[in-house]
């Protein structure tokens, strides 16, 4: 996002915009503008939608002062626009700083927290809720949700025991090779299921593309403690994962056991990515832009990216669902098409931008 | 992303296909050439011009139709054609006696329905080009993609009716049609004020505009869409915001998404921010038949009927002043 130049700009700190070689701190003035992104998307979010409501007066409610807004007003507010956006900012915080820690423990820039089978799997848990399930299982709370979730983590499962088959340890490639393996074939079985239960087309592709449009605080609660842990774990972690990226022998060398560190990094940002897709659908390139992002603005190591990229994942995809509510308003737009179209481009201009300051 | 994407794409394929088959393609239908036969047996060979604008011609009173969609099945059925319909598609599940085979329209497969030995098959997209499929094997087609608009479905039944050898009845299913659609048209009291609707396509909020066949039922009782703002940008399928919705706090409700999603006047209530519309308070969401309210066939009669009865029951606001 450009919010971080202008807040750090304003508070006059200085910040180079590209990455110094080698380890980088964290700067204060960087968690300062993630912080003041997040306030700012809140509030955005909250206050911008298809139905025009007073901004101040949504800002007074939100701060507890008498706003004067009606009760209908503050339902839009309380029980629809504030749930989708604190949903979208866990959803967006785990899939950033899951895609971080997947592409460090992985040495892989282009790993994203779908790698390993996740997406594939939790569409096929979906797809066999809603399949079996028959008619108002999508309206059962969370019924579908745990199938999505059981799937994501079988997936991972999978792809973890085929990379580590027959005594390999179980390298970066290997896993990567393996979790591809996986995610085509969880695919192949999820059109199959598709494909016998053809009415279900409409239900599952909902599923699929429109998670953050029926948001609720249901999901909120459901994805929270997911979010909260797979963010401690990887944060907690961020030191071993700067020694991962050194190599698995040198990491052994400097006393780490780098094949139960990495089995730990994947456990828990697979659980994380699998409880954000679980009740968001499937939203790509957050977990890919976001970390790339902040590495060529902030710098490379994980100390400066995991707790980065969950600032600037969860304002990025308020922002990004703030547009796939307005652009068409009253119609929605699919919210993976958003961060696609408008993420894609911004990465390429912070890529070229960092490149030429460099030379 | 790697997985994201090829599966996006093979989803959105799918639901493409599942639009058209709801939203027909917009090709202009030519009113249909239909030999005309005032003969009591009509004689073949006949020449129809389908659905998609293309000449067909049958040598010979077929026996053996393949129907691949639900809508040319309840058609061939009320045009008394259904004795000679040998196989038709999962889908179709109107009317019961109709042979339903696991045959797909979806996901058609030349091989599969040539196995039926059918002398006329009728369907509603050529997908995965099934129709140059059928031609290689000198199998006639019968195109006849989703209405447009009411007369659409009329010059679909009356060139099913001429391809099948029952002119007559298909005249006469269209002219009762036409008679019954005017008259619970006619029979609902004209108001002062104008009431809104929200036709719900599944949980998720996907909706019709006016632009639609389906919107265009409404429209005959003097109904107004509230996603019509929405439809000049999101198509005529959009998608709305739960809060725009809440917002424009619609007269009536139909839930076309009963049987397909489970929802229900119970279900609606139960979401956030739904239990204050008016629609919801006063008891005025209607949970219709989601095969009736997407098929184009002779039963849109029924669904007329269904949405004209809830417009009767709303009262007629008192005047003020």
């Amino acid at each position: 996002m450009t919010v971080p130049t202008s807040a750090t700009g304003g508070s006059g700190l200085l910040v180079p915009p590209v990455a110094l070689p080698g380890l980088t701190r964290l700067r204060v003035g960087w968690v300062l503008a993630g912080v003041a992104g997040i306030v700012l998307a809140l509030v955005a979010g909250v206050v911008i939608g298809p139905v025009r409501l007073d901004p101040l007066g949504v800002v007074k409610d939100l701060i507890g002062l008498d706003s004067g807004l009606s009760a209908s007003d503050r339902t839009i507010i309380y029980e629809l626009r504030l749930p989708r956006v604190v949903l979208a900012m866990l959803v967006g915080a785990t899939l950033a700083i899951c895609g971080a820690a997947y592409q460090g423990v992985f040495g892989n820039p282009l790993a994203d927290p779908y790698l390993l089978g996740v997406a594939a799997g939790a569409g096929l848990g979906a797809t066999i809720a809603i399949a079996v399930g028959g008619t108002g299982v999508s309206s059962t709370p969370m019924y579908v949700p745990i199938y999505a979730f059981v799937g994501a983590l079988v997936s991972v499962a999978l792809a973890y025991l085929v990379g580590t088959a027959g005594g390999r340890r179980g390298s970066a490639t290997t896993m990567i090779l393996a979790g591809v393996a996986v995610a085509s074939f969880m695919t192949a079985l999820q059109i199959f299921v598709q494909q016998r239960y053809q009415e279900t087309i409409r239900e599952v592709y909902s599923w699929v593309l429109g998670r953050l449009t029926t948001a609720g605080w249901g999901e909120v609660l459901v994805l929270l403690p997911y979010t909260v842990l797979t963010v401690v774990v990887l944060v907690a972690n961020r030191w071993v994962l700067d020694v991962l990226v050194l190599g698995d022998d040198e990491a052994a060398a400097l006393g780490l056991n780098p094949r139960r560190t990495r089995l730990i990094i994947v456990v828990v940002a697979s659980l994380g990515t699998a409880a954000a897709v679980s009740v968001s659908g499937l939203i790509g390139f957050v977990g890919v832009i976001i970390p790339h992002t902040v590495r060529l603005l902030a710098g490379a190591g994980h100390r400066v990216v995991l707790p980065l990229s969950l600032l600037f994942g969860a304002t990025f995809l308020v922002f990004a669902d703030l547009l796939a509510r307005t652009l068409l308003a009253p119609a929605e737009l699919p919210i993976g098409v958003i961060t696609a179209f408008f993420g894609a481009p911004f990465f390429a201009l912070v890529l070229h931008l960092s490149r030429r300051s460099l030379s | 992303m790697r997985t994201l994407h090829p599966k996006l794409r093979a989803v959105s394929g799918l639901l493409v296909a599942a639009v058209l088959v709801l939203a027909g393609c917009g090709e202009d239908a030519e009113p249909t050439a239909a030999a005309p036969t005032t003969q009591a047996s009509p004689t073949f060979p006949v020449t129809v011009t389908d659905g998609a604008g293309k000449q067909v011609t049958l040598s010979k009173r077929p026996t053996a139709i393949v129907s691949l969609a639900p809508t040319p099945t309840e058609m061939l059925f009320a045009i008394g054609a259904g004795s000679q319909v040998k196989a038709v598609d999962s889908l179709s599940n109107y009317p019961a006696e109709a042979p339903r085979t696991d045959l797909s329209g979806f996901e058609p497969n030349v091989e599969a329905i040539a196995g039926y030995r059918p002398d006329l098959v009728v369907l509603t997209d050529d997908i995965q080009d099934v129709v140059a499929g059928l031609a290689a094997l000198d199998v006639p087609v019968l195109r006849l993609p989703a209405a447009d608009t009411l007369d659409d479905t009329y010059r679909q039944l009356t060139a099913l009716g001429t391809a099948t050898g029952h002119p007559a009845e298909a005249e006469a299913v269209v002219t009762k049609m036409r008679a019954d659609i005017q008259q619970i048209a006619g029979s609902v009291p004209k108001r002062g004020d104008k009431l809104s609707y929200y036709h719900e396509l599944d949980q998720t909020l996907f909706t019709v505009t006016s632009d639609t066949f389906i919107g265009q039922i409404y429209g005959l009782v003097g109904l107004q869409n509230v996603a019509d703002s929405a439809g000049k940008q999101g198509g005529a399928y959009p998608q709305l915001s739960a809060e725009f919705l809440v917002d424009a706090n619609p007269d009536l409700i139909f839930l076309a998404d009963t049987k397909c999603c489970g929802q229900s006047t119970e279900t609606i209530a139960k979401r956030r921010g739904f239990a204050e519309l008016a629609a919801v308070k006063d008891g005025r969401v209607v949970e219709l038949d989601d095969d009736i309210a997407s098929r184009w066939g002779p039963r849109v009669v029924d669904f007329l009927r269904v949405v004209a009865g809830a417009v009767t029951q709303v009262p007629e606001p008192v005047p003020t002043g």
